[in-house]
């Protein structure tokens, strides 16, 4: 079996969510690069200024070796004092001009690039926000790390020196082919000649290098996720004593992640390793038909030594150009794996014309339709039509075996997951209707695992509703038993969840429970909320409970019969259907699939028969 | 440096709380007394020397090549000058081509060295700095599994995957980018010195004069970035720490329309990073001037005095131009390697980071001399343990408890009576503060981490599910079970039916942190995982809560069998489960305050009996 590999796994191709394990075409790869130009546009006047001091910049750095050598042939081979001490004021003016505008450009030129990145950041961060948990549950969180940090990263690193660097460097090449085809343009041309073979393997590079460094970059999330989940599920490694395992998994993971980067270096070393020698060679040539054409008096000495001096000068752009090449390979497969993920559409969002309702005007009537859901890689559906009406104010229970449907079934309402097929109508409308963020002040939902985050008590109770007051908290923590909360070392200003406190199970349940109690929806979706507690607490919080559900339309998944004690009816979920529907008594006289699934009696008799 | 301005340590305390110790998420290693911060910097240095010692011949073999390729670029140049001054006359003078053809040979050779070079350089380093990232990072895994239970709650997983990614990824940076820069440089500023001082002394000493000038700088720069890049680690840990719980819990954050809010800390952290990391740039950009503006300097001091010398007649005016030209090559690559030292700093920091927690003491360790045991009968012993995990709050002021070898034991208690500390002890994932727990006459402390895993396994609360398939995920309880005992366990424990039902079985992926399953599900998968490994002492702690009443029956008659031949704690609200023990312990406060059997306390009329009481009330 394939023991040795837990890594994302390889779903079936209709899964069009999974994250692409192929290298993108080199088109679209510089397409998504140029699209970055989105967060470009707010710094345009800065960046105009930026270009314009890189420009100034590369202007007075080639501007003071000329007036060098003017100084040494003028005023020093006149031997004239003054007009020494006059060019040499002009350099260090000049000198003085490029070095500020060094430090200011360099300066400009990182702090918007930061900025840029911050903002591409920010933007990543607020599309993933909308996305569904189905693309939630998909992607390792290591490999959208690695898109918000490193890839981000890297576009920005070339934006703020690759890219500069190769303009700049283009720039100087211009030039000195420039100077070097008005000095003798037949030694000119076998510069450029040189520029064939440059260009081949550049190509050549280019086709090799994208989708090595893309498979690097996906390997480096995978090996980010291993460290992820490895640190998340410390406990359970611990509890099996499985560390070694996982170190020999991670050990493998990495190994992965060190050969495609060997394998991506092996692809630069083979073209890079040209670009010096060819350019080498380059000068040779010049240098033997330039010697052929001074000793045949077609060119003076002169212009063939400022000719190879200049072909010198050009040795550096070239050598240079291989990295900037393999920079801006890196930035194109990066900005690829981040749009990647901005072009996942949101499966769950607004329709256009979606309507606002407002929370005092809901009657909070559920309706569900013929509501089918099933996974898109799964054939079998696990809602087949479920019909349900709960009328406003009523508290019905979903009761239904392990693995029945009914978390599935308490995700829908507040759109956690579209159903897919039939409807679910909030008195009358189709929820699919509604305004997303309006459905979701109307309808709440508290998880049975609860998620707290690493802040402060006050902070996760307000989850749901900022505008919260004390008042309001106390009496959440009262109707959940929560009060347990003031005995913490800083009270609601203790910061709990994983960096915090741990709590319990029972108490982080019961957060999670005063948490969904202080929004105070027209709905209130409960997925088997007092799994965690005690006996004594259950009750407390019960009877607590009860006050609240009066007030508001609520579905509560219940596994215990004194849960269903909450409701005022039960539907079971039975085969993807409801199979009944209707009060705890009725139904446990009528339907043995529900004394099946929810009858005190097995729960004793288990006992008994263990006990036995 | 972690220490937060007190306006911004401000903001942070109101929506993230207040934490235990200001120090919780840091490595001991990283308090920020001056006395530390230098001993890191020494621990950094340790751990950058036993990263390179391995590859010891393969650096000076790369060396090699470097110096090989200085050569030639130092030889391009003086095969021109020597072409011009010889090749020309000897054609012109005596139609003599052999010159001519030498240069030519030599620049062919000169281009195939230099290939050769840059070739072997790129694979060769490329080759020796992934082997030593892989190695690195292995450490810090196996270091982070080392590490108790305690301190990743401290430190948090996020601070564990910022370690493992964004600062491998600062190190990786600069062994793929400019080590070979460095090198060349260093090796030309030498070069070009000597040839300097070979050309005109006194000249070459006025150039050296800016030599302190740029020491200077480079130790304002390492001064002031040491502090900056350090900051911008923590600034994007903390990022990363928000981001992987935020992404981890993006459900909740959807359900309850926290977005917005969620956004603007994300933004309050974005933005935190943004400066710290540009910090250390803007000052790498004040740098770059200074270096340039020093360049330039030099050569105004040089032309001056070298023009006065010249007008002297102490100087040539070739000798001041070949100078000049010399001056040029040797700022030039300074300048291009300043900004290498941007990355040079941010690695050096992220090596800091690593060494702490490298340097992190194991709190519960490995024993030095280790005691095996041979024939487990799986026998329990409390000897006056005492623990806490504050130093104000004890949780056990000093429990003794024996649990014979195949006893199955329920602890109940209300919360913060003890009892997921008890299991917490026997499964060693604390040590007690004070008295010992010990199988079968034989401290835990020294076991081996692999005898104790054996013996003892724990089922948590938490029912974490790892990416992979269900099958891959039972067989962590015995890695190499075939598929037939996979299945056998998910049957014993009543959770084939359902993971048969899935579309492709046991081979179904159950997605991120087990996405695809219920709650219930997920609970049947580990309990299949804990019946495989197959232990001498199994700890449940509320274990089937998730459960439904069908399942959890099939669970209490699973566990009837599992638990007959072996020792069992077992904690559950659910009178059903406390119900197959042996033996019930009623905690309060750490102290045991009933003993005995079910029936027994019963009968008893304590507390017990009380709760007996509701739980019976509520099934009707």
């Amino acid at each position: 079996m394939g023991s040795e590999r837990l890594k994302t796994p390889e779903l079936s191709e209709t899964d069009d969510l999974e994250p692409q394990r192929s290298a993108p075409a080199r088109t679209t790869a510089l397409t998504n690069l140029w699209r970055i130009k989105k967060y470009l546009y707010p710094y345009r006047f800065r960046l105009a200024l930026l270009w314009t001091m890189v420009l100034l910049n590369i202007a007075s750095g080639l501007a003071i070796p000329p007036l060098v050598g003017r100084a040494i042939d003028g005023p020093i081979a006149d031997r004239d004092m003054r007009g020494l001490w006059i060019i040499v004021g002009f350099i260090a003016l000049l000198g003085a001009a490029d070095a500020i505008l060094q430090l200011s450009r360099r300066y400009m030129q990182t702090t918007t690039a930061m900025a840029i990145e911050a903002d591409m950041r920010a933007g990543l961060y607020e599309h993933l926000q909308r996305l569904h948990t189905g693309f939630h549950d998909r992607w390792q969180t290591g490999q959208l790390l690695a898109r918000v940090t490193s890839d981000l990263g890297m576009i920005r690193r070339f934006f703020a020196g690759g890219l500069v660097f190769a303009i700049t460097s283009i720039g100087m090449i211009l030039i000195i082919m420039g100077q070097l085809v008005f000095i003798e343009w037949r030694l000119a041309l076998i510069v450029a000649a040189s520029a064939v073979p440059l260009f081949l393997i550049g190509r050549k590079f280019f086709k090799g290098y994208l989708p090595a460094a893309r498979s690097e970059q996906d390997q480096s999330g995978e090996v980010s996720s291993a460290a992820e989940e490895s640190a998340l599920g410390i406990r359970a490694i611990k509890a099996l004593g499985r560390g070694p395992l996982m170190a020999a998994r991670f050990e493998k993971e990495a190994a992965e992640l060190r050969d495609r980067g060997i394998n991506k270096s092996l692809i630069a070393s083979r073209s890079w390793s040209g670009y010096d020698a060819i350019a080498t060679a380059a000068i040779g040539a010049v240098l033997v038909f330039g010697s052929v054409m001074v000793a045949e008096g077609r060119m003076t000495v002169g212009d063939l030594t400022a000719f190879v001096m200049l072909q010198l000068a050009l040795l550096w752009p070239i050598e240079a150009s291989g990295w900037v090449m393999a920079h801006g390979n890196e930035a194109m497969t990066a900005a690829d794996r981040v749009y990647e993920v901005f072009d996942t559409e949101p499966a769950i969002k607004d329709r256009p014309g979606a309507k606002a309702i407002d929370r005092s005007e809901v009657r909070g009537e559920l309706v569900f339709e013929d509501v089918r859901f099933g996974y898109e890689d799964d054939s079998r559906d696990i809602l087949r039509g479920v019909d349900l009406r709960v009328k406003p104010g009523e508290t019905v229970a979903i009761a239904g075996k392990t693995g029945s449907g009914k978390s599935t079934l308490v995700s829908l309402p507040s759109r956690l997951n579209d159903p897919t097929g039939g409807r679910i109508l909030l008195d009358g409308t189709d929820i699919r209707d509604l305004r997303l963020a309006n459905l979701r002040s109307v309808v709440t939902t508290a998880f049975e695992e609860a998620t707290l985050f690493s802040m402060s008590v006050r902070e996760n109770l307000a989850l749901g509703r900022p505008d919260a007051d004390e008042a309001d908290l106390e009496a959440a923590l009262r109707v959940a038993q929560a009060e347990f909360v003031h005995d913490l070392p800083y009270g609601l200003d203790t910061r709990i969840g994983e960096q915090g406190l741990s709590l319990s199970g029972g108490q982080r349940q019961r957060l999670a429970l005063a948490r969904a109690v202080v929004v105070r929806p027209a709905v209130l979706v409960l997925d088997d909320p007092l799994s965690a507690l005690d006996v004594h607490t259950e009750e407390l919080v019960e009877r607590a409970l009860a006050q609240v559900l009066r007030e508001t339309t609520a579905l509560v998944v219940v596994h215990r019969p004194s849960t269903v004690a909450l409701a005022d009816r039960v539907a079971l979920l039975h085969e993807g259907r409801i199979a009944a529907f209707g009060k705890h008594s009725e139904l446990m006289a009528q339907s043995p699939e529900y004394v099946d699934v929810l009858s005190a009696e097995f729960e004793r008799s288990t006992v008994e028969e263990v006990s036995a | 440096m972690t220490v937060m301005p007190a306006k911004q340590a401000d903001k942070h305390v109101s929506w993230r709380g207040q934490a235990e110790s200001a120090e919780a998420d840091r490595t001991s290693a990283e308090v920020d007394d001056a006395a530390s911060i230098k001993e890191l910097r020494s621990q950094s240095r340790k751990l950058l020397g036993s990263m390179i010692r391995p590859h010891k011949k393969a650096i000076a073999f790369l060396c090699g090549i470097l110096l090989v390729q200085n050569f030639t670029s130092m030889a391009t140049p003086l095969l021109v000058m020597f072409g011009i001054d010889n090749a020309i006359p000897a054609i012109r003078d005596r139609g003599d081509y052999s010159v001519l053809i030498g240069i030519a040979v030599a620049f062919a050779v000169v281009s195939v060295v230099k290939y050769v070079c840059v070739r072997l350089y790129i694979a060769q380093s490329a080759k020796v700095g992934n082997a030593m990232l892989f190695a690195l990072r292995n450490r810090v895994f196996r270091k982070f599994q080392d590490l108790s239970v305690s301190f990743h709650e401290r430190f948090t997983s996020g601070r564990v995957t910022a370690r493992q990614s964004s600062d491998m990824e600062s190190i990786r940076e600069m062994t793929e980018n400019g080590v070979d820069d460095l090198v060349l440089a260093g090796l030309n500023v030498i070069t070009i010195t000597v040839v300097m001082l070979v050309i005109d002394p006194r000249l070459a000493a006025v150039t050296l004069l800016t030599f302190p000038l740029m020491i200077l700088l480079g130790r304002w720069f390492n001064k002031v970035s040491t502090l900056a890049y350090r900051r911008a680690r923590e600034t994007v840990a903390l990022l990363i720490v928000y981001f992987v719980e935020s992404m981890g819990g993006v459900r909740a954050v959807q359900a309850y329309r926290r977005e917005e809010r969620d956004r603007e800390l994300f933004a309050g952290l974005n933005t935190d990073n943004r400066f710290a990391q540009a910090k250390g740039h803007q000052q790498n950009a004040v740098m770059s001037g200074g270096m340039r503006g020093i360049g330039h300097l030099a050569t105004v001091v040089v032309l001056v005095f070298g023009g006065w010398q010249v007008m002297q007649g102490n100087t040539e005016v070739g000798v001041l131009a070949a100078f000049l030209l010399y001056m040029k090559r040797f700022f030039d690559p300074l300048n291009e390697l300043v900004q290498f030292y941007n990355v040079l700093q941010s690695a050096t920091s992220a090596l800091e980071k690593i060494s702490g927690v490298l340097d992190e003491k194991v709190e519960v360790a490995e024993p030095e001399e280790p005691r095996s045991i041979d024939h487990p009968r799986g026998e329990l012993r409390f000897d006056n343990v005492r623990f806490q995990y504050r130093e104000d709050q004890v949780v056990l002021p000093g429990l003794d408890l024996r649990i014979p070898g195949g006893q199955t034991m329920a602890l109940v208690g209300a919360t913060g009576a003890g009892k997921t500390t008890i299991a917490k002890l026997v499964s060693r994932f604390y040590d007690p503060k004070a008295g010992t727990v010990s199988l079968d006459g034989v401290d835990l402390r020294d076991l081996t981490e692999r005898d104790l895993r054996e013996n003892i396994v724990m089922i948590t609360q938490e029912n974490f599910l790892f990416n992979g398939t269900i099958a891959e995920n039972i067989e962590l309880g015995k890695p190499g079970a075939g598929r037939e005992r996979i299945i056998e366990a998910a049957k014993v424990v009543g959770a084939h039916e359902f993971i048969d039902a899935l579309p492709e079985g046991y081979d179904t992926h159950v997605r991120k942190r087990g996405g695809r399953l219920s709650a219930g599900q997920r609970q049947l998968v580990v309990f299949a995982r804990a019946f495989l490994a197959d232990p001498r002492v199994l700890i449940l702690d509320e274990a089937t809560s998730s459960l439904d009443i069908p399942s959890e029956r099939l669970v209490q008659r699973a566990l009837r069998t599992i638990l007959a031949d072996r020792t069992a704690i077992i904690i559950a609200h659910r009178l059903s489960t406390v119900e197959i023990a042996d033996r019930v312990l009623v905690l309060e406060h750490g102290r045991i305050i009933e003993d005995g059997h079910p029936n027994e306390l019963i009968d008893h009329g304590g507390e017990y009996a009380t709760l007996h009481r509701q739980w019976e009330d509520s099934l009707v």
